[in-house]
């Protein structure tokens, strides 16, 4: 099985990148453009059965810092 | 005074710490690898270096912070043993709850790399006891994610123990509340992003860095 992890930045902190990605595109003529966050989208390949505690518990353990990041799990099933 | 140095792979500030730890306490420190479990008996004093470790793969730290010798660094930082990390070594400490907060990008996003102001806050500490509080010191900054973030809470904590050791007296990065170094609640951990083992001989254009170490050796001597 398959699953994604987002990684978001909580709301409230600074995102100094996504803030230059938001003047790029503006640069560009993009106009309507209110807001700008980055993040990071993790693809992890899985043993069949792996739970969701096992998943959350690698989040919290190494793939966000939860101190300023978010995360959200998203289960692909294998077709 | 007994030193280590962490060595992480893309470690690159490891000799200059090594080399100012040397001068100063009269012995080199042990170079111990990420990999090994165990520090070196009787070590009284560890220094985690600034660098690239891993990197900078997923956040500055990351990696390092879950390396093997990291459990031992952990259980004597608890025990009391003094510990520093110096610009990646202070992201080590914070990925590894050694220390509060986070460091993120800088606010300018370029990565700053110079000498800089900097406002002794607490001389009270295990390595700050040779400077008088209010002193202004210059130390060297490099680094591109040396942004202080911490909570309202954890900042008000900070700042009401006396955990701030050091902060910018000129805009750097755009820390919070201009933090450029912490301590833990027990003081034998201070995490900084200026380098101190980089001002510690005449040549470097400045010795305001030997101070932190001879102090620090005064303090554990």
């Amino acid at each position: 099985m398959k699953a994604r992890v987002f990684i978001t930045l909580k709301p409230g902190v600074l995102d100094p990148q996504g803030k230059a990605i938001h003047h790029a595109l503006e640069g560009l003529g993009f106009d309507g453009v209110h807001d700008v966050r980055a993040g990071k989208l993790i693809e992890l390949d899985l043993a069949d059965g792996t739970s969701d505690a096992d998943i959350e518990s690698m989040c919290r353990k190494l793939l966000a810092n939860t101190v300023i990041e978010n995360f959200r799990i998203e289960r692909m099933e294998t077709t | 005074m007994k030193s280590a140095v962490i060595v992480f792979p893309g470690s690159n500030c490891d000799r200059d710490i090594a080399v100012a730890l040397a001068q100063v306490t009269g012995r080199a420190p042990a170079m111990v690898w990420h990999r090994d479990r165990e520090l070196p008996v009787g070590t009284d004093f560890i220094a985690l270096p600034g660098g690239f470790s891993y990197g900078d793969y997923l956040r500055s730290g990351a990696m390092a912070a879950r390396a093997p010798i990291m459990h031992a660094v952990t259980e004597a930082a608890i025990r009391g043993v003094p510990v520093i990390g110096i610009c990646n070594g202070f992201q080590v400490l914070t990925e590894a709850g050694l220390l509060p907060g986070a460091l993120m990008r800088n606010a300018g996003l370029a990565f700053v790399c110079r000498p800089v102001a900097l406002t002794v806050d607490n001389s009270q500490s295990l390595f700050t006891a040779a400077y008088q509080t209010g002193e202004t010191i210059r130390f060297p900054v490099a680094h591109h994610d040396g942004n202080y973030q911490a909570d309202e809470g954890t900042l008000d904590r900070l700042e009401g123990e006396g955990r701030v050791a050091f902060r910018y007296a000129e805009p750097v990065n755009g820390s919070a509340r201009s933090i450029a170094g912490i301590l833990n609640d027990a003081g034998n951990v201070l995490g900084l992003m200026p380098h101190p083992e980089r001002a510690i001989e005449p040549a470097h254009g400045g010795c305001d860095g030997r101070r932190l170490f001879e102090g620090l050796l005064e303090a554990v001597a």
